[in-house]
């Protein structure tokens, strides 16, 4: 294919390096500096998707952020991405895209009989079609709009790009790099503020790229290349293209999505495809421009019809023509612009301007030039389905209601002006109460409620002069308040046209006879009758219009059809447009990729991965690992062809039989110190604790103030004024806050200090009858004997030249110990303990033996103790002092938690001692009662008991007391379970608890 | 995201900090008798006010205190924080 609409020469594109990229499968080539819409439309492409409702033909409406219709979905580097604007997207070498939106292809596409057969047609589409008959939907509606409608399709891959998130902290954001941006950023900068100018386009400059303007001896371009460089070498500036500030949020944080890596073949090594910046800036300067807005007329969705600016930019950026046969439609001054540029490439336009008599400038120049220009005039409906063929035109009268007769006249193109509409977007996210500006018939910023100033045509200010003067000025103004320093820039002399007022026209009335779809919101497909149909039916507020409609809700977000849908609706109601009201402009202003926002957090770094200092032990011995909250634990240690089953058996067997050890390092530490430490532990826990004696742990119950159990675990005396509290793995960090939170706010009185010390400390528990004999092995000069060291007890040791401490506490029910050293010497604990003990038969067991071994003992934890229970819930009734008071006990006399058939943990045997059941299982009375049957309780933990050898659970049960020998079933419908059990006591394992006195 | 001054560390990003609820509730003292009325007011009742409300934050991420922010419900502006130990006025 040849460029055919490419010019000769000009444009800033670079000539010298052709780009070779493929639309539906087709080759075309480019040239480095376009984007694949100016590429598509330099080799004739108009055609490039179709309208989401009705399947019409879709070609290019705008140049920029603003595109309605050609949306594409882009491949690149083996990957897909749905919702690219095709005139944001660079070329890069490679490119594919290919249309969305139709089925099966974009010149023949089934769903374009929607047009026909108006089935789709009416406002509140969804609500009406869709809801009848409700059989349909499934069989019929659903199917058909999951094929034929959509923006793209999400890749189902994991996405191999990376993203990054990055704060950052500024003096002035500015967002837009046109004049006002650059005439702010420089003045700000020259008074040593930190700027932070973000420019959404690659190229800076906005509208000085395209518009014939001089300022001082320079043209606008040239200025713009000359500050731009200026302010890149600044230290105190950051100078961003590519860069979108898509949402303004509290407290002046910004978010901006910077495409790092979206405008090349490949993301190269160890850069980011997207970074997210998270800005906080004191001040922010939203310098954003304006776009234009449509005039609204039949058939106007038709590809060829679009923006004139966008024709323009095509023109003067990429040297493209959008036609060779262009007509202009205006009410205002900027068509002419266009149409000059035209002119000046060698094509005649025609202009058709809705005003009768309108002088200026340029509009002198454009007669200068000999262009064909018609006052009074309109277009009344475009002609032609894939591209514009012709144009139907007609005078129309002054009081604009009557039309003339109906001329054809050919053309492949029709630019459109309705005047400008300010980019408010950020403003209103910031909170500001917009208003309603009569001279340029659109909202601009009114009030602020944060630190946001917005500059030139963002803020409804059209001419060059004015915008430079003011941007100076509060650039100037804002920074010498954070700086304290002032640095005067003489202003340059700025040459431009005047142009003359615009006329307030934006809507072609219809034609005798004619019924043309006149449309509002190209994206959605929301024509002028879809809001008469609205408000018809009785909607009055603009937020309900838009919602039934679905105008302005498209991935657009109405960006050129809001101001035309108030105006209609205004019209309509006789109401001014103020009155009206707009709709909340929310963010993202522009899409943002799912990938950018997530950023580095994707699988194993949505969370840090905590490792206890023996993990490289664990790895090294077959260790299988499994996720406990952030840290990795050894689940079991693999030994041949073992599973987790066989070898959690036997980790557990060996605990009861001989001697086991298992790494205990990820419980929850806390150094508690101070005079009142034991007054703070009695408050906190529900037992007593003033008169435990130093060197002894005590296991102990804490509760919230509701009276549901926080956390359980032992604390142990070190010395007098000194405690080591354990929780447990689950609620470490929760546990610290809450005894933070009473020692700060509640009793400041209490004289206490509290730190984490879970980093600090590595533990390994020693557990089995044989532990003691590994324990004297370990610490040949410390008495471990049962008197030396009884349960419950502590003491310091010597480990070959480490200082530890052993406490005697268990978990599994067996005669235990556990030993903490300091962490860089847990390792070295560790061989020890595996060298020592293996005359006694020791192995290293993991959490599932763990687990066996507590639930056969019916040792609650974190299942149990799961936000839900009480202590009489967990039989942890003993240890509720009736002495003092407590967090929480006041709760307990609560009418529901001392009911008589309170629930209460329980143990569960199956029948047949043989079908092991599935944790979180329903007990029922009667396997067999309708649906729904009584629920009385669940199973909270299973294991296979190894001292009984079948399966054993325990379960919280509904007057579970008065259960003990009752035979009833355990249902999981989930794994289509019917079981049944007795009910015994959760204590399966030497109930009187002699073993770990032994 | 907010914008909180951390009396201990000065202007800290929300993310840094826990909310800790309203801060005007203060609790009964211990073993003193409490109506139920009285005891469910302090554990569940909260008013959940639009405008001017005090309340705590943690500094979590940060210097580890529980401080008294007076933050505006409806628009989010913040008006005043105060250490733990200063009372409200
Ligand atoms: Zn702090």
């Amino acid at each position: 294919m040849t460029q055919s609409f490419r010019l000769e020469s000009g444009g800033l594109i670079n000539r010298d390096k052709k780009i070779s990229f493929k639309f539906n499968g087709k080759n075309y080539y480019g040239y480095e500096g376009d984007t694949l819409a100016s590429a598509l439309i330099a080799n004739g492409v108009h055609l490039i998707g179709r309208s989401f409702k009705y399947h019409r033909p879709r070609g290019f409406f705008g140049a920029g952020v603003d595109e309605p219709y050609a949306i594409v979905q882009l491949y690149r580097n083996g990957e897909t991405e749905p919702n690219i604007k095709a005139t944001e997207q660079e070329l890069f070498e490679g490119l594919e895209a290919k249309s969305v939106n139709c089925w099966p292809s974009v010149n023949f596409d089934v769903g374009a009989i929607n047009n026909f057969l108006k089935i789709f047609l009416p406002a509140g589409f969804y609500y009406k079609t869709f809801m009848w008959p409700k059989s349909f939907w499934y069989k019929i509606y659903e199917p058909f709009i999951r094929r034929a409608a959509g923006l793209g399709t999400a890749s189902i891959k994991h996405d191999k790009e990376r993203y990054e998130h990055k704060y950052e902290y500024c003096d002035l954001l500015i967002t837009g790099s046109g004049p006002s941006g650059l005439a702010s950023a420089y003045s700000a900068a020259k008074n040593g503020a930190k700027v932070i100018l973000a420019e959404d386009k690659s190229r800076f400059g906005g509208t000085l790229l395209t518009s014939e303007v001089n300022i001082g001896n320079q043209s606008g371009k040239e200025w713009a290349d000359s500050i731009i460089s200026e302010l890149k070498e600044m230290p105190n500036v950051t100078v961003k293209n590519r860069s979108q500030v898509f949402g303004y949020y509290d407290h002046n944080m910004l978010v901006m999505s910077e495409r790092i890596s979206d405008h090349l073949p490949k993301t190269k090594k160890f850069h980011p495809k997207q970074r997210l910046w998270y800005i906080r800036a004191k001040e922010v300067l939203i310098s954003s421009g304006s776009i234009e807005r449509p005039i609204v007329f039949g058939n106007n969705d038709t590809p060829g019809v679009m923006l004139s600016s966008a024709a323009k930019e095509y023109l003067k950026v990429y040297g493209v023509l959008v036609g060779k046969k262009p007509l202009v439609f205006t009410n205002n001054d900027s068509g002419y612009e266009t149409a000059i540029e035209f002119k000046k490439n060698g094509i005649d336009p025609i202009i058709l301007d809705t005003r009768k008599e309108p002088q200026s400038e340029i509009i002198e120049e454009a007669k200068n030039m000999n262009i064909n220009i018609k006052n009074s005039y309109v277009v009344v409906a475009a002609q032609g389905y894939k591209k514009v063929k012709s144009a139907d035109i007609a005078k129309i009268s002054d009081n604009k209601e009557e039309l003339g007769s109906i001329e054809n006249i050919e053309c492949d193109c029709i630019c459109v002006s309705g005047f400008w509409t300010p980019t408010i977007h950020l403003a209103s996210q910031s909170g500001n109460k917009t208003k309603f500006n009569e001279d340029i018939d659109a909202f601009v910023p009114g009030i602020s409620k944060q630190n946001e100033k917005t500059l030139g045509a963002a803020n409804g200010i059209y001419t060059l002069e004015e915008t430079l003067k003011d941007s100076f000025e509060n650039g100037n103004l804002l920074s010498k308040k954070i700086t304290n320093n002032e640095n005067k820039i003489s202003f340059p002399n700025v040459v431009e046209k005047k142009s003359t007022v615009h006329d307030k026209f934006w809507c072609v009335p219809l034609p005798k006879g004619k019924n043309y779809k006149r449309f509002l919101d190209f994206q959605n497909d929301v024509a002028v009758s879809d809001i008469e149909i609205a408000l018809k039916e009785g909607y009055r507020s603009i937020e309900h219009v838009k919602r039934y409609t679905t105008l302005g809700m498209a991935t657009d977000q109405g960006k050129t059809s809001n101001l035309n849908g108030l105006q209609l609706v205004s019209k309509i109601e006789n109401k001014v447009v103020p009155a009206v009201g707009h709709t909340t402009f929310r963010p993202p202003y522009s899409p943002v990729s799912i990938g950018a926002i997530v950023g580095r957090e994707v699988g194993k770094h949505s969370k840090p991965t905590r490792k206890s200092p023996m993990h490289s032990w664990h790895e090294k011995n077959n260790a299988v690992f499994v996720d406990a909250g952030v840290w990795l634990r050894p689940r079991y240690y693999k030994r041949g062809e073992e599973n987790l089953f066989e070898a959690s058996k036997r980790e557990a067997r060996n605990v009861r039989t001989n001697v086991g050890v298992c790494d205990v390092t990820t419980l929850g530490k806390i150094d508690i110190k101070g005079p009142d430490a034991a007054e703070l532990l009695n408050r906190v826990y529900t037992n007593a604790w003033l008169k435990l004696p130093v060197g002894k742990a005590r296991y102990g119950v804490m509760l919230r103030e509701d009276g549901i159990v926080m956390d359980d675990g032992t604390t142990t005396r070190i010395s007098e004024n000194h405690y080591h509290m354990t929780t447990t793995t689950a609620q470490a960090a929760n546990v610290l806050s809450h005894l933070e939170y009473y020692l700060q706010l509640v009793w400041p009185e209490l004289n206490v200090n509290v730190v984490s010390t879970t980093e600090q400390w590595a533990g390994a528990a020693i557990a089995g009858p044989k532990s003691r004999e590994v324990l004297k092995k370990l610490f040949p000069n410390t008495d471990v004997t049962n008197e030396g060291l009884p349960f419950m007890g502590y003491m310091e040791g010597d480990l070959f030249g480490v200082k530890a401490k052993i406490f005697r506490i268990s978990f599994s029910g067996e005669l235990a110990y556990e030993v903490n050293v300091e962490s860089d010497y847990g390792y070295f604990m560790w061989e020890k303990i595996i060298e020592v003990g293996e005359e006694f038969g020791i192995q290293p067991y993991g959490t599932e033996a763990l687990s066996t071994l507590r639930i056969e003992m019916g040792h609650v934890a974190g299942s149990e103790l799961d936000g839900r229970t009480i202590p009489y819930d967990n039989s942890l009734e003993g240890l509720l002092s009736k002495k003092k008071d407590f967090i929480g006990k006041r709760s307990l006399s609560r009418k529901a938690f001392a009911a008589e058939d309170r629930q209460k943990i329980v143990g569960v045997v199956p029948l047949d001692k043989k079908t092991s059941i599935p944790e979180g299982s329903h007990l029922v009375k009667d396997s067999n009662a309708p649906l729904p049957n009584p629920k009385l309780g669940y199973i909270s933990a299973s294991c296979w008991s190894v001292e009984h050898d079948n399966p054993f659970s325990l379960a919280i049960l509904k007057d579970g007391k008065n259960m003990i020998g009752e035979k009833l079933f355990v249902m999981s419908p989930l794994k289509n379970k019917v079981i049944p059990v007795e009910i015994v006591s959760s204590h399966y394992v030497d109930p009187k608890g002699e073993r770990v006195r032994s | 995201m907010l914008y909180i001054k951390c009396p201990h560390c000065g202007m800290r990003s929300q993310n840094e900090f826990s909310y800790g609820g309203d801060a005007t509730i203060k609790r009964p003292e211990l073993g003193k008798e409490i109506s139920d009325q009285d005891w469910d007011n302090f554990v569940y009742n909260r008013k959940s006010l639009r405008g001017k409300h005090w309340e705590l934050w943690q500094h979590l991420s940060g210097c580890r205190q529980w401080i008294k922010v007076q933050r505006d419900t409806a628009t989010h502006e913040i008006f005043k924080t105060l250490k733990a130990n200063e009372e409200i006025s």
